[in-house]
């Protein structure tokens, strides 16, 4: 249940991100100097931080959903439902804590 | 008599008709499944190239841009990734929308606005990768612009 809210509201917020994505790198097509001031401000700590809330939503919501996709299909996958969503856990705090660790020494480290 | 309800039970071992939508929910239900693993691969190994080699975040710029599109892998990584995920994104959207908004107009109005952004995003964002001038900028000392 709470894996299902969780799937559902960082579906949400990458689908939200990704519209203002594609218009920041859209001022490509504007000028180099527009499009290096619109990367700017991923550089700032601000967004630096907020950068490490999307990936925990893009870890979560892919680890989530390869999970649902291993229930759907996989035969055992019913069976060992408690099991994958350990591995879930497991796996996010794998690539999640180095992410942040390089994320933030390059955002503050410069 | 009042007039005659729509709700009305059909008669037992009446024929089963079913009713004619194919498979549409069944083929995006799939497709949610089948783009959700493309990008896996596709989302992480864009972040992984964009955030963790090098000097990280610090690397983008024009020229880091200018260097990634000047290779059509790339082009067509960027591309597949815009694809899937504004429609992986654009369907589980209607499903929420579906899920949530009881009321015919707010449904409609939402859905509207959801199809009308999405073609926004797709139509930008793939000629944004079709037609990327590197050298947009005449005074450019990038290579690629000065060595021609
Ligand atoms: C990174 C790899 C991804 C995987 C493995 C993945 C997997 C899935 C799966 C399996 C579903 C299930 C829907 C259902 O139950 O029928 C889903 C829903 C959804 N996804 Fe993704 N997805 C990924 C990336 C994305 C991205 C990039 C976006 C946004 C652009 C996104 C937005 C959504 C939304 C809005 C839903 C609907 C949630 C719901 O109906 O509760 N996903 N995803």
């Amino acid at each position: 249940m709470w894996s299902w809210v969780a799937h559902r509201i960082t579906g949400v917020t990458i689908f939200f991100f990704l519209f203002a994505h594609v218009i920041d790198t859209a001022m490509v097509r504007v000028s180099p100097e527009a499009y290096n001031t619109a990367v700017e401000t991923y550089k700032t700590p601000v967004v630096g931080v907020m950068e490490v809330g999307l990936v925990a939503a893009v870890l979560f919501h892919a680890l989530n959903g390869i999970r649902i996709v291993l229930v759907d299909f996989w035969g055992n996958g019913p069976r060992y439902q408690r099991q994958l969503t350990y591995g879930v856990i497991g796996v996010f705090v794998v690539l999640f804590v180095p992410f942040v660790w390089r994320h933030l020494t390059n955002v503050f480290g410069g | 008599m009042s007039a005659p309800s729509i709700t009305s039970i059909p008669k037992p071992r009446s024929p089963y008709k079913a009713r004619k939508t194919g498979n549409f929910e069944l083929n995006s239900w799939l497709f949610m499944r089948g783009s959700g693993l493309l990008l896996v691969v596709l989302v992480f190994g864009h972040l992984f190239v964009n955030l963790m080699v090098g000097k990280g975040v610090h690397a983008i710029d024009f020229a880091f841009v200018a260097g990634k599109w000047a290779n059509p892998f790339w082009q067509v990584w960027d591309l597949a990734m815009l694809w899937l995920a504004e429609l992986h994104g654009m369907n589980g959207l209607r499903t929420i929308i579906n899920d949530y908004a009881t009321k015919d107009t707010t449904r409609f109005v939402l859905k509207t606005l959801l199809y009308f952004s999405a073609l926004i995003v797709l139509v930008l964002g793939t000629l944004v990768i079709f037609t990327f001038d590197p050298c947009l900028d005449p005074a450019s000392t990038l290579e690629v612009c000065t060595n021609r």
